[in-house]
């Protein structure tokens, strides 16, 4: 089974690490892991900032550098998602194009999703010990149903214990460039994010989606708090 | 209302500085939440019931201008009169003209959003005409120097008790309360003599009927029954988009309005008003008008908005809201605040006068995850982000910046350098901390929080190392 990885751009230039983690899980499940690498962006910052063109010619390059492959993983709901849900209407209108978007719509899995729907892995490198709580990223929430993977998977691994803060599913305020063009509310509400996952009081926060990770570490590190470890479940999964 | 949407960011800004509404937007969160998830599983199949709910309502956005016919017919046969509004200033020329045509001097009223679009209180105190706010809500806001409403169910959400037992005293000059059912009281003692002694009510109305010409109210207060049927003259105002079909269609949309909305498997009061009072009726208006208004919204039907007029006024879209949930309502500058707000507010005043509120969401999902009518309010969002790119509404910077990136994402060479660049760049400004504190090229993110620093070098780059 070949697997290409989309690596996304935050993980690209933020944390590499999570990539390699990917690449780990993948592997250990079995899978021949490909990086197509001219991979840039899925253009869902464009997309969500009313740029359909630029969105359309993203989402093309994309299609064209990943449709030769079984499968297309990406460790983001959020990325996955734009492929998956929006690049078929993105295309609509290019009867070419929309067929090819349909094509490689169906085989574009979220990380925790492909581990556990897929490749059903269930021997885990992860060494990970210790107690986390799960910050249920929107898009792939709401739109892919993730919920009860990245939890399954945290449930293999012998030394972690898992703690639901409250408001797991409540928005962390990040929304890509609404975290910029509107940082005082963005900074605000994961004020209130991270007062819920210090008061689950756990050793590590752990999420699907670099995007609200870095927002929430951020945030945590701005209130003082050094110790709470923000995690993706990549890394958890996979790290040493 | 005059529309502030314009000054949405300072709004915001002012409302995020202000520690007593944090503080009530903290004590209010939840409430309405909590009692939503536990309603909703009352109903066999709730998904179902939203599934029919909306192709209700979409039946209805088909044929508008049939079913309003009907209703017209059905509601005149029952001795009301119809009459339609294209604008708030033509709502409040009809209601004027019923009101010196009854000789009325004081009208109560229930609420209603319409009278709020219109700026309705002014009028008629322009032209001679009490207008008495009798929604507990609604009145509190009233004596409050005519405030706005920042909910469009729960207009005083941003109150404390404290700021209304100070408010009270000095409006009532009584001694201050703060007990609720004592200061609820008090308000009910200001407002009887208001209701036996206007002469003209003015309502919303949740729906019309059309099969029966009829207008359903829901409420809680029971000022909706004294404002509809103690004044010899009753008059509805209402959005053309109200109108379903029959009273089975009200049955079904009920069971999904108070729950949303409130909560409540029902609320204490459901009225269906169906023309005026008959010669064996004990009570009811003798002249019933409705006032029936586009402001905006027939522009919208048709078009690739449509979905929006489904909408029930639940408000559990606003309920769900993080930024709603730190900033109240108030901040989103016109009549409907929240993710229904940010896109009714620029399809019905003007794109161009509410650019920031499509664009103040984090697109998050929750509102329509939660809407019982099932309006895709994040696409809706962001396809009037669309609409502002392509009138170019949107600041020089930003499509500049956009246009930048894309191109330089199309082009996987540049985009390599580019973030060769970018990663050293924001490891250089850590400077061998884990953090950046103060990011030149983002300000407003360092503002509240911090910037974590990049590991060092991109995945791009390490892979290509590692294969080699």
């Amino acid at each position: 089974m070949r697997v290409a990885l989309f690596v996304t751009c935050l993980v690209d230039l933020m944390r590499p690490r999570i990539g390699f983690a990917a690449i780990k899980l993948l592997e250990a499940a079995g899978c021949e892991v490909v990086v197509p690498e001219k991979q840039t962006c899925c253009g869902q910052p464009a997309f969500n900032a009313g740029d359909r063109a630029a969105a359309a010619m993203l989402a093309k390059k994309t299609i064209a550098e990943f449709e030769g492959y079984d499968y297309v993983v990406a460790p983001s709901g959020s990325c996955a998602d734009q492929m998956r849900t929006e690049y078929p209407g993105l295309l609509a209108d290019d009867a070419a194009w929309h067929g090819r978007a349909v094509a490689l719509a169906s085989r574009v899995y979220e990380l925790t999703d492909f581990l556990v729907n897929i490749v059903r892995l269930d021997r885990l490198p992860g060494k990970f010990a210790g107690s986390v709580t799960y910050h249920d990223s929107c898009t792939g929430l709401r739109s892919l149903g993730i919920k009860e993977q990245p939890r399954r998977l945290l449930a293999q691994l012998p030394h972690v214990a898992l703690k639901e803060m409250a408001g797991a599913e409540d928005c962390c305020g990040f929304g890509g460039s609404f975290a910029v063009k509107f940082g005082d509310i963005s900074a605000a509400i994961a004020a209130k994010k991270c007062a819920n996952i210090r008061a689950a009081g756990t050793d590590a926060v752990v999420g699907g989606d670099l995007g609200c990770l870095l927002n929430i570490e951020g945030k945590l590190r701005r209130m003082g708090d050094e110790t709470t470890q923000v995690l993706h479940i990549a890394e958890v999964l996979a790290g040493e | 209302m005059d529309i502030k949407s314009m000054h949405f960011k300072a709004n915001a800004a002012a409302s995020l500085a202000n520690a007593g509404l944090q503080q009530n937007l903290r004590t209010a969160k939840g409430k309405f939440v909590d009692k939503r998830a536990i309603a909703i599983t009352e109903l066999d199949d709730f998904e179902g019931t939203r599934e029919a709910a909306k192709d209700v309502r979409d039946r209805v956005l088909q044929d508008l201008d049939l079913w309003l016919e009907r209703f017209e017919q059905n509601a005149t046969a029952r001795g009301a009169t119809v009459l339609w509004a294209k604008d708030g200033a033509e709502i409040c020329r009809h209601v004027v003209a019923i009101a010196s045509r009854h000789g009325v001097k004081k009208a109560t009223k229930s609420k209603s959003m319409l009278s709020e679009e219109a700026g309705l209180n002014l009028a008629l105190a322009a032209a001679g005409v009490q207008p008495v706010e009798t929604d507990l809500g609604e009145y509190i806001l009233q004596i409050n120097d005519n405030e706005a409403p920042s909910h469009i169910i729960a207009p005083v959400v941003h109150k404390s008790l404290d700021e209304v037992a100070d408010l009270f005293a000095r409006v009532h000059g009584k001694p201050r309360k703060t007990d609720i059912p004592e200061l609820t009281r008090e308000a009910r003692e200001v407002l009887r003599s208001h209701f036996l002694g206007a002469e003209m009510g003015i309502s919303g109305g949740n729906f019309l009927v059309a099969e029966t010409g009829s207008v359903a109210l829901v409420t809680n207060e029971g000022n909706g029954r004294m404002v509809t049927t103690l004044p010899k003259v009753h008059v509805v105002i209402t959005g053309i988009e109200k109108v379903i079909p029959t009273l089975e269609d009200l049955s079904l949309l009920l069971r999904l309005l108070p729950r949303s909305a409130t909560g409540q498997s029902i609320s204490n009061y459901v009225s269906v008003l169906t023309g005026v009072k008959r010669p064996d009726d004990t009570d009811g208006p003798e002249h019933l008008y409705y006032i029936l208004v586009d402001n905006g919204r027939a522009d919208v039907v048709g078009g690739p908005f449509q979905d929006m007029l489904r909408c029930i006024r639940c408000g559990a879209c606003m309920n769900h809201c993080p930024v709603y949930q730190t900033i109240g309502g108030q901040a989103y500058g016109w009549v409907y605040p929240g993710p229904m707000g940010a896109v009714l507010t620029p399809l019905f005043m003007g794109i161009e006068n509410a650019l920031d509120l499509p664009q103040a969401a984090t697109l998050c999902g929750q509102c329509s995850a939660v809407c019982p009518v099932k309006i895709p309010l994040p696409e809706l969002m962001r396809k009037l982000r669309e609409q502002q790119v392509e009138k170019k509404l949107r600041p020089l910077t930003e499509r500049l910046a956009l246009k930048a990136w894309a191109w330089m994402a199309n082009s996987p060479a540049l985009y390599a350098l580019g973030t060769w660049l970018a990663v050293r760049y924001l490891k250089w400004l850590a400077g061998g901390s884990d953090r950046i504190e103060v990011l030149a090229v983002a300000p407003a993110w360092t503002q509240g929080r911090d910037f974590p620093a990049p590991e060092g070098r991109t995945f791009r780059e390490l892979y290509a190392a590692r294969k080699r």
